[in-house]
């Protein structure tokens, strides 16, 4: 392959990429037999999730080569983090990966909180409403991988089904923070507000209703001998090739290895939560299936004991210099600042609205340093590398994304299969385009 | 995670030590700040006779009241004038004279506290036994936060990880990637890879940190030993400009091939334009004021 060359113009150099590349590549097809050629799928196709493109050579059915073109969906939200203050980065992590957005607001958080040396001084109920809103977001993130990988295989049921069960989900969203997706509702030292009236018995509710329909899917996909034999050993990847490829997440689990770092390395208290992790032996797409739906009743088992734990108090750390004043309330124009909040700082207490004012335009400072933390999303594993250069802004927010690592395995699940099965392969990936490319 | 500095206080230490780290903190007088851990206040050592390794030396806030001073010590990767990001013409804010350092957390001193001795020793152990010296490959080695870092000189870094991944008692076999960070103000040494790596085996999680100047951006590729950082190394090298010699393919990855320029570079601006908002016009995010 040649590289591409330079022209220089008025307006800069122009590189031509398509050229030499693409003319070998022809050359070469056309020599060989007749059957291979090379595909491209996507960038926008209704089942490579997201705008993502494969390209793939095939021989006939088979896939002899399979490639990713990604960065369709880059939005420069590391660089864009640069330029807000550390409270307003939630507001740009959440839609990362659009579909697990406590993960990376958590993330995010307890690295800003690690960075900070507050990390003890975070408040059990706001710990406990991170684990709930977690857990809550693992069923909706994995209610969304089986509904559409159903749908890829044309089981439009299950799409449905899935679709149904998350929406209950969003409403819970809704009502607890406000939107469906890109809450912004975790802070740096807590939450943005407390659980709103309701809440509570509608989660409850919602466990119930969860229980009757997760056995649902068992009925309709697990046995199903269609279900089966696209899935079966399809999108294979052993144990010492996630291990290369760095994947984690379902995908490692159905090797047989019990890596979750909920267990690993607990945060948010996991360790004194009751559940399981758990595995398959049998590296493929089904067994991926398979976990994603046991993965749904141990959030369920989860989201009980949170609720049980729920005690009244604080969700803000005490701090008042780092604690967002964020005494919300809904008025007739929506949620903004409580009226209450606005006679205390503008009549009574002076030193309430400097808080509020320091805090609102200029932020808190953060000691220099780095610090990396990671939970275990729905995906695998969720990295977050903060640095800070002790100013109000973050110096740089890395996301070590799981979509994007594992994404990279897609090659070695697909190549020598069907490319019927290149679907399967990927949609048991679950990639995120808006967490691959961020 | 895991809360190795608080393991490293109780650890007891020899009078010799307790002298040593004192004449070594002299320079920065340290008092106690209120948020110390339990075990931390525990401790009956004076705090000016506290080790920086393990604690997180920006609780000992120093004489300045500034928050984020270090003091003398650290590492300094920039001077800091003003404030308000008032920077270009008359500054009113009455912070023009202000001179800050800021300092990322320095070297750490044995004992390191937790497990991380043994992995220092191990690694150095291992080295040894490839004819390395451990001092020519590992620059530095910091603690803070409870997390343990090597600075690892670039030619020796493909070395160092295979002796992470492959070293029974290491066995750091799972890398979570390389995250680039630009710091311009530290001179010679602009550009930093960041590696973190996993042992799933011993349930551990370290940090490597390889620099390259600016005017040579290189650092070696860890394909060979982690094919996982095949896609990190690109988005790195598509961001901040930094080649991985001996990546099989190093093309940018989210940026369009015929993009100039590497676009999380502190240098590299944001962009934007100013938004009108009932009748006020809202600069560009970059243009805003910083209060850094």
């Amino acid at each position: 392959m040649t590289s591409a060359s330079p022209r220089e113009t008025t307006e800069g150099a122009v590189y031509t990429v398509t050229g030499g590349d693409w003319d070998e590549v022809a050359r070469a097809a056309a020599k060989s037999d007749d059957e291979r050629i090379v595909v491209n799928m996507g960038p926008q196709h209704p089942s490579t999730h997201g705008v993502l493109r494969l390209i793939l050579e095939i021989d006939g059915e088979t896939v002899t080569e399979a490639r990713c073109g990604i960065g369709y969906l880059h939005t420069g939200i590391e660089k864009n983090l640069e330029y807000r203050t550390w409270t307003q980065g939630t507001t740009f992590v959440t839609r990362m990966d659009y579909l697990t957005s406590f993960f990376n607001e958590t993330a995010y958080c307890l690295a800003v909180e690690k960075l900070l040396g507050i990390e003890d001084e975070v408040p059990d109920r706001a710990t406990v409403i991170r684990v709930l809103l977690m857990e809550l977001n693992r069923l909706s993130s994995h209610l969304v991988a089986i509904a559409t990988g159903g749908m890829e295989l044309g089981a439009t049921t299950i799409m449905i089904y899935g679709f149904r069960d998350r929406e209950l989900i969003l409403d819970i969203y809704e009502l607890i923070t406000g939107l469906r997706m890109n809450h912004a509702y975790i802070r740096p030292g807590g939450l943005a507000l407390d659980l709103p009236p309701g809440a509570v018995d509608q989660v409850r509710e919602f466990v119930k209703k969860m229980k009757k329909n997760l056995p649902e899917y068992d009925k309709l996909a697990t046995g199903n001998p269609v279900f089966k034999g696209r899935m079966q050993d399809i999108g294979y990847l052993d144990l010492a090739g996630c291990m290369a490829l760095g994947v984690t997440g379902p995908i490692l689990r159905s090797t047989g290895l019990p890596h979750d770092l909920r267990k690993a390395q607990p945060y948010c208290g996991y360790e004194t939560y009751d559940f399981e992790v758990p595995t398959a032996e049998t590296c493929d797409a089904y067994g991926r299936f398979l976990i994603r739906l046991e993965e749904m009743r141990q959030s369920l088992r989860i989201v009980e004991q949170c609720l049980d734990r729920l005690a009244p108090g604080p969700v803000m750390v005490a701090d008042k210099k780092i604690a967002w004043p964020a005494q919300l309330a809904l008025g007739p124009d929506g949620l903004g600042n409580s009226l209450d909040h606005i006679k205390n700082i503008m009549g009574t207490s002076m030193e309430a609205l400097i808080h509020h004012f320091k805090l609102v335009t200029e932020g808190f400072r953060v000691p220099p340093g780095q610090a990396y933390v990671a939970v275990e999303s729905p995906k695998g594993e969720l990295g977050v590398h903060v640095v800070s250069d002790g100013g109000t802004r973050p110096f740089r927010v890395h996301y070590r994304e799981p979509s994007f690592t594992n994404l990279q395995a897609m090659a070695a699940m697909c190549e020598g299969a069907q490319v019927a099965d290149v679907i399967v392969a990927v949609a048991s990936i679950d990639p995120v385009m808006g967490g691959v490319d961020r | 995670m895991s809360d190795a500095h608080s393991d490293d206080d109780k650890t007891p230490k020899t009078t010799a030590d307790k002298a040593a780290e004192t004449t070594a903190d002299k320079t920065a007088p340290v008092k106690a700040a209120p948020d110390k851990t339990p075990s931390e206040k525990a401790s009956d050592q004076p705090p000016s006779a506290r080790t920086p390794n393990g604690v997180n030396p920006e609780k000992d806030l120093s004489a300045s009241n500034l928050p984020g001073q270090r003091g003398d010590q650290g590492e300094e990767i920039r001077v800091q004038h003003g404030m308000f990001g008032a920077n270009n013409g008359g500054d009113t804010s009455g912070y023009g004279g202000l001179v800050r350092s800021i300092r990322l957390p320095g070297e750490a001193v044995r004992p390191y506290g937790g497990w991380f001795d043994e992995v220092a020793d191990e690694l150095e152990g291992a080295l040894e036994e490839q004819d390395l010296l451990p001092e020519n490959a590992i620059t530095k080695t910091v603690v803070d936060r409870g997390e343990l870092t090597f600075h690892i000189e670039r030619e020796h870094l493909v070395r160092v990880a295979r002796t992470l991944r492959d070293d029974p008692a290491l066995r750091f076999e799972l890398c979570t990637g390389v995250s680039g960070v630009h710091y311009p103000g530290d001179k010679g040494r602009e550009l930093h890879a960041v590696y973190h790596l996993r042992s799933i085996t011993h349930n551990r999680l370290i940090r490597l940190e390889v620099s390259a100047p600016d005017a040579d951006p290189h650092v070696p590729s860890l394909v060979s030993v982690y094919p996982t950082n095949d896609w990190h190394e690109r988005e790195t090298y598509d961001f901040f400009g930094i080649v991985f010699d001996g990546h099989p393919a190093l093309t940018r990855i989210m940026m369009p091939d015929d993009w100039q320029g590497f676009p999380q570079r502190k240098d590299y601006p944001l962009g934007g334009i100013p938004v009108e908002y009932k009748g006020a016009q809202i600069p560009a995010p970059d243009q805003r004021r910083s209060y850094s």
